[in-house]
């Protein structure tokens, strides 16, 4: 297998410059590399979010690109996640339970160590506010307790060392924000968040939003607190606009993709939707905004009526869907009750980038395998 | 520390040392039962009195058998004081903390939550003994580890805050279940059925070994002095209060011989007050009423701790001085 480096970094230097220019100058538009209604569609695009310029001009902090190999032996990105990726704790944990496991086999296969994670996400959020405070206090931001990923905001907290806060604790006051403690009111600088952008902020997203801090995002645009990953970043998961990837890349780095996308088929284009109507048992269809596997439709395991189901869905809202044809992706043997079996796996790095791009260089190779791990538990519980 | 964190921890550890007490409650009711003479009834009432719930209890059930006090007492989800209820909330405390607490307390208090859970009304009947011995050994467990994995530092002075407070209250509940006891007739006061009810009393506060190292014979008023005014038995009601206040005064960081704060004031207070306080003055004045009167004063200190850590004040309400920057 090609070693994926050079296209993570450039996955994420690209993404940078693509938020950069999508939310303030838009020359991309203009330029007319790509067309402008896939972006001013796009759910996830934040009007609320324009001319934003985010501390150390870093969009992305923590970055997911899932990546998958067919049997062709070529990697393929699957899709991008720049809101709030999450998998990482699995990393981290299955790592202690395999080191318990077989001990043995990491005398002989010499595998990377993942622990140092956290002290990297550590210095990447405090790096944003470090010249204007000289011990920056940070905080994960959970949507609390009954959310899927508490674990993982739970765990990155306690492994931090930082206070894990909910949106009730925090409170804005004279353009800062500030935590509710037993000692009064305290002020919190770097906020790693796991809300969605929606939930952030009632006075500037979602009015009715219980989990968010009210007046955040004018702290945010006056530079007095950091959010990590910045609000609006979700425009580059959109999965029509990952079906521009590759012109992406073109227009701000002047190179070709080193790591193919995956062929898809975006349905506002008629032509292609057509041709995804027609052919509809041999493709994937996903919606463009969702992620976690919500709201697929494989089209070789569905029935006849799931089928035309989605046939209506895409013709309701053409601009929601793209297609791709189904890959075989490389399997692993996965124990299942008491036998084993092979299941499909992606890989999916994560990128910390906060001083340096060369953070998430360095730990790629040993994430690689661990990710594939956790990718093993997630198929043993049927998952995917 | 964040103030819905430390509220969580304090809550976590009353709930799991009311649980503790339920069993308590319940396990004297029964060591009660098996001492006294085949002719008396089982009473049961007392025991729904004792705990404050028994307009519930009311509501719920006909009438305070066996059965059905025990299942209210330990099971019933719709009582919010059960042993039951008491356990699940201090899990979704301890859930909502994990970052803060030790693995070790995460892992026990889930299992001690998934026992009970997975226990019934029957071996809770048929083996009552065995049952509410089981939650009394978790509960103190809870407890061991805490104080073994935990850094003594404000979070665990919000669980011995909140640990101590309960358990004074607990105590002198424990003391009030006597009052309701009915003897066979009056003229029993002072009879061996009397000391068998102290002694079973004093057993279900752990307490009866102890008690007869320091005063041998069984007396009312030595009974009183033990469980409300001594200062080296654990469960004592003024040894909880003086752990009480020494963690509120490491929290604040205020003098232990002044207060910085209502509930240091209102502790402060009370704990002084039964320091010098004779047991003869306590029973001459009723147990019963004694017993009321401390668990209001409790109460308004759990509600001053509440309104000094937890509650969530807007911010135009505190001086800008106030704010730590």
């Amino acid at each position: 297998m090609e070693n994926p480096r050079p296209r993570i970094e450039a996955t994420h230097y690209r993404f940078e410059s693509f938020l950069d220019d999508i939310y303030n100058d838009q020359k991309i538009l203009k330029d007319k590399a790509i067309p402008e209604h896939v972006i001013m569609s796009a759910k996830s695009y934040r009007p609320e979010c324009e001319g934003l310029q985010p501390p150390k001009g870093i969009w992305c902090h923590i970055t997911g690109t899932d990546l998958v190999r067919s049997d062709d032996g070529q990697m393929y990105v699957l899709e991008d996640n720049l809101r709030c990726p999450s998998g990482v704790s699995y990393v981290l944990q299955n790592r202690q339970l395999m080191k318990q496991t077989f001990p043995q086999l990491f005398d002989r296969v010499k595998v990377k160590p993942v622990d140092e994670y956290s002290g990297y996400l550590l210095d990447s959020l405090e790096y944003l506010l470090e010249d204007r405070s000289h011990d920056p206090t940070v905080a994960v931001l959970t949507p609390g307790m009954y959310n899927s990923a508490y674990f993982e905001q739970s765990f990155l907290a306690q492994q931090m060392g930082v206070p894990l806060v909910e949106g009730r604790d925090l409170v804005v006051h004279d353009s800062f924000v500030y935590m509710r403690t037993t000692k009064g009111f305290e002020k919190v600088d770097v906020l790693y968040r796991r809300i969605d952008d929606d939930f952030l902020d009632p006075k500037t997203f979602r009015k009715d939003s219980m989990l968010g801090v009210p007046g955040l995002m004018d702290v945010y645009r006056k530079g007095n607190i950091a959010l990590a990953n910045a609000p609006g970043t979700g425009i580059a998961d959109d999965k029509v606009v990952y079906a521009y990837v590759p012109q992406i890349i073109k227009y701000y780095l002047g190179e070709d993709p080193i790591i193919p996308n995956v062929p898809t088929y975006v349905c506002w284009d008629e032509s292609q939707m057509n041709h995804v109507i027609e052919n509809i048992g041999d493709l994937v269809v996903k919606p463009a905004n969702e992620s976690g596997g919500y709201g697929m439709l494989i089209g070789p395991h569905s029935s006849k009526e799931e089928q035309n189901e989605f046939r209506q869905l895409i013709k309701a809202n053409p601009r929601n869907y793209i297609a791709q044809p189904t890959l075989k992706l490389s399997r692993v043997p996965v124990i299942i009750d008491d036998h084993l079996e092979g299941r499909h796996v992606d890989l999916r790095p994560f990128i910390v980038y906060g001083r340096d791009i060369s953070l998430p260089a360095r730990w790629l190779d040993a994430c690689r395998d661990a990710k594939r791990v956790s990718r093993r538990q997630f198929l043993a519980r049927g998952r995917l | 520390m964040l103030s819905r964190v430390a509220e969580s921890i304090y809550w976590m550890c009353r709930q799991v040392e009311r649980a503790e007490n339920v069993a308590r409650y319940i396990s004297v009711n029964l060591n009660l039962s098996l001492d006294m003479p085949g002719e008396s009834v089982q009473q049961w009432n007392p025991l729904v009195i004792t705990t404050g719930d028994d307009a519930l209890f009311k509501k719920l059930y006909d009438e305070p058998s066996r059965e059905n006090v025990i299942r209210f007492l330990t099971f019933d989800r719709k009582n919010p004081n059960s042993i039951f209820s008491c356990l699940w909330h201090a899990r979704e405390n301890a859930r909502s903390v994990r970052e803060i607490i030790s693995s070790e307390m995460w892992e026990h208090i889930n299992r001690f939550y998934l026992m009970l859970k997975e226990s019934t009304l029957s071996s809770a009947m048929n083996d009552a003994s065995d049952f509410h011995d089981a939650i009394r050994l978790s509960g103190q467990q809870f407890m061991g580890v805490t104080d073994a994995t935990m850094t003594h530092g404000e979070a665990w002075h919000f669980c011995r805050l909140g640990r101590s407070l309960e358990r004074a209250d607990k105590t002198s509940r424990i003391l009030d279940v006597k009052y309701f006891i009915l003897l066979p007739s009056p003229e029993d006061v002072g009879s061996p059925y009397d000391d068998i009810q102290w002694s079973a009393l004093l057993r279900s506060a752990s307490a009866l070994e102890m008690y007869r190292q320091r005063f041998g014979r069984i007396t009312p008023a030595h009974v009183v002095e033990f469980l409300i005014l001594d200062r080296e038995f654990p469960r004592d009601v003024l040894y909880c209060l003086t752990n009480a206040n020494q963690s509120l005064h490491m929290i604040s960081g205020c003098d232990l011989g002044s207060f910085g704060n209502t509930p240091e004031q209102l502790l402060g207070q009370l704990q002084s007050e039964m320091a010098f306080t004779r047991p003869k003055s306590i029973i001459d004045g009723g147990l019963h009423e004694f017993v009321d009167h401390l668990q209001d004063r409790l109460n308004d200190i759990g509600a001053g701790i509440h309104n000094t850590f937890f509650a969530l004040r807007p911010i135009e309400e505190k001086a800008e001085e106030e704010l730590v920057v």
